[in-house]
């Protein structure tokens, strides 16, 4: 092998396009855990809803793309409120392993639920963006674009939590929960917004996972452990963390996947998490 | 200003408040004094409604707070530096500020001007992360944190706790400056011979009741605080 191969430096810069969508995914993850101490299970099978409701929206109602994206990052928004009010609020002050339970049976419900509402078949938004050409080398647009506004949406968010009033709150929170109320804070408000701001980040990730794959009920079981794993790797709740590790894992499944055979790259970064996991159990940046 | 009338208040079984009653005055600095767990943090939590009082009526300016939830509570004028500071450690010093000018978001640069002349040491540190300050610097900025709400009353609980005896005799000074500006203070201490050469008036606070009040002078001289407090 020459020492310089254009298709390992495609398989990195893919590796980089997918670790920009593995952060944004743990995103969401990461900042409901790190303010509220929960974590949502079902994350993924709240992306799967998004999922669905921009397929339906476009495809059956025939609005525009655009609008259907928002449409699920609103319905994202709406669906981590209603989590949080009516299955995290009851469970707040219980044990962990309960908390756990509960999404995980919310996880389980929202599956079987997709599959009654839309059958188990694979359902495609029928939207094929083009691939883009540098060199020898080929990226998908869609993988792009998912890269840029993941990028944009992360960006956006370290701002709002470090320059605004409401910000500064869900950091606040999270270090002292019980003075909060001396601030002139509601922490039910908080926990009421960061829930809703995860809900649209899952939305977000919806919209950019349905230009890439195909819909069904099954879906969050494809893409939702890694997604945990990526924020345990990082360190649950702790967004740099999981930034980083999201890119980690992903250059461990490109390069791996270009090396021996793409199962194989999942296999090496697995591999890698159990290894680190020994090494550091609270996850790289892990307190 | 403050009134509280026969308050009691408690923790599920445990009650730590039997029916106190206290009146703090505007533009007055009042201490309640006592010993170890005989309820005073209790009392300033049952002011800003952290704890829920179970009996009697808590008044500021002569509207009662019975309807006020915690959180609005600092709208309302009152400000309470919790026991052990409570900062946000991993915020900096002027997040932590801004924090405290949550609920009056439209005065928080007048206000930061305000706490910076009063502690310019928090100036100098505004970047760093409040949970590497010093003891004595967590202190200012918790009382900053809390005079950028720009209160009526000011709750402070054992503000010299857990310092160095050098830093102790600072915080006291500073508490002393804080009175002089005007703000009307209700301040609890263990460390009594300090506290009541700063404030006007006290209130004994034993095993959850009041056993003595009066002026500082008076407290100082009596012979039960003499005995049991101040090793005389």
């Amino acid at each position: 092998m020459e020492v310089f191969d254009i298709f390992l430096l495609e398989a990195i810069l893919n590796g980089l396009l997918l670790g920009g969508l593995l952060a944004l995914l743990s995103l969401g993850l990461n900042l409901v855990f790190g303010v509220i101490d929960v974590v949502w299970i079902c994350y993924a099978e709240l992306i799967m809803c998004g999922m669905y409701s921009v397929y339906y929206l476009h495809v059956q109602y025939h609005w525009p793309l655009a609008l259907a994206m928002l449409a699920a990052i609103a319905l994202g928004a709406l669906l981590g409120l209603t989590l949080h009010q009516f299955v995290i609020r009851p469970v707040l002050r219980a044990e962990p392993i309960n908390q756990l339970l509960v999404t995980g049976g919310v996880l389980f419900f929202l599956q079987a639920a997709a599959t009654l509402a839309f059958g188990i078949e694979f359902k495609n938004l029928g939207v094929t963006l083009p691939s883009v050409r540098l060199g020898e080398m080929s990226f998908s647009a869609a993988r792009l674009l998912a890269f840029a506004v993941a990028l944009t949406g992360m960006i956006a968010l370290y701002f709002f939590l470090s320059r605004t009033y409401l910000g500064t709150a869900i950091r606040a929170i999270s270090q002292d929960r019980a003075i909060m109320p001396l601030m002139g804070v509601s922490p039910a408000r908080i926990f009421g917004i960061t829930s809703a701001l995860g809900g649209a980040l899952a939305g977000l990730a919806a919209c950019l996972l349905v230009l890439q794959y195909d819909v069904h009920p099954a879906i969050g079981l494809s893409f939702g452990p890694i997604v945990f794993l990526i924020c345990v790797l990082g360190g649950l709740g702790n967004m740099l963390g999981g930034f980083i590790a999201a890119f980690v894992f992903a250059q461990f499944i490109a390069v791996g996947g270009f090396f021996f055979h793409l199962e194989w790259g999942y296999v090496l970064a697995f591999v890698f998490f159990i290894v680190v996991m020994f090494w550091r159990p609270q996850g790289i940046l892990g307190k | 200003m403050l009134s509280l009338d026969r308050v009691s208040a408690g923790y599920g079984d445990f009650q730590a408040l039997f029916g106190v009653s206290l009146e703090v005055n505007a533009g007055e600095a009042v201490a309640v004094i006592g010993p170890n767990g005989a309820g005073k943090t209790t009392l300033l939590r049952v002011i800003s409604k952290l704890v829920e009082p179970s009996a009697g009526e808590i008044r500021l300016e002569g509207r009662s707070l019975a309807p006020v939830p915690a959180h609005e509570v600092v709208a309302q004028g009152i400000a309470h530096v919790p026991e052990n500071r409570r900062l946000f450690p991993r915020l900096t010093v002027e997040e932590n500020l801004r924090m405290g000018a949550f609920s009056s978001r439209g005065r928080f640069h007048e206000r930061l001007e305000m706490v910076y002349g009063l502690f310019p040491r928090l100036q100098e540190r505004r970047n760093q992360a409040a949970g590497t300050l010093s003891g004595g610097e967590q202190q200012m900025c918790a009382i900053g944190r809390a005079l950028m709400s720009g209160p009526k009353l000011l709750l402070l609980d054992e503000p010299s706790a857990g310092l160095a005896p050098v830093v102790v005799q600072s915080i006291f000074a500073l508490v002393r400056r804080i009175c002089a500006q005007g703000y009307t203070v209700l301040i609890v201490e263990q460390n009594i011979r300090q506290v009541l050469k700063v404030v006007s008036r006290a209130y004994l606070l034993e095993a959850g009741r009041i056993e003595l009040s009066g002026s500082a002078q008076e407290l100082l001289g009596s012979r039960e605080i003499q005995k049991a407090y101040l090793g005389i």
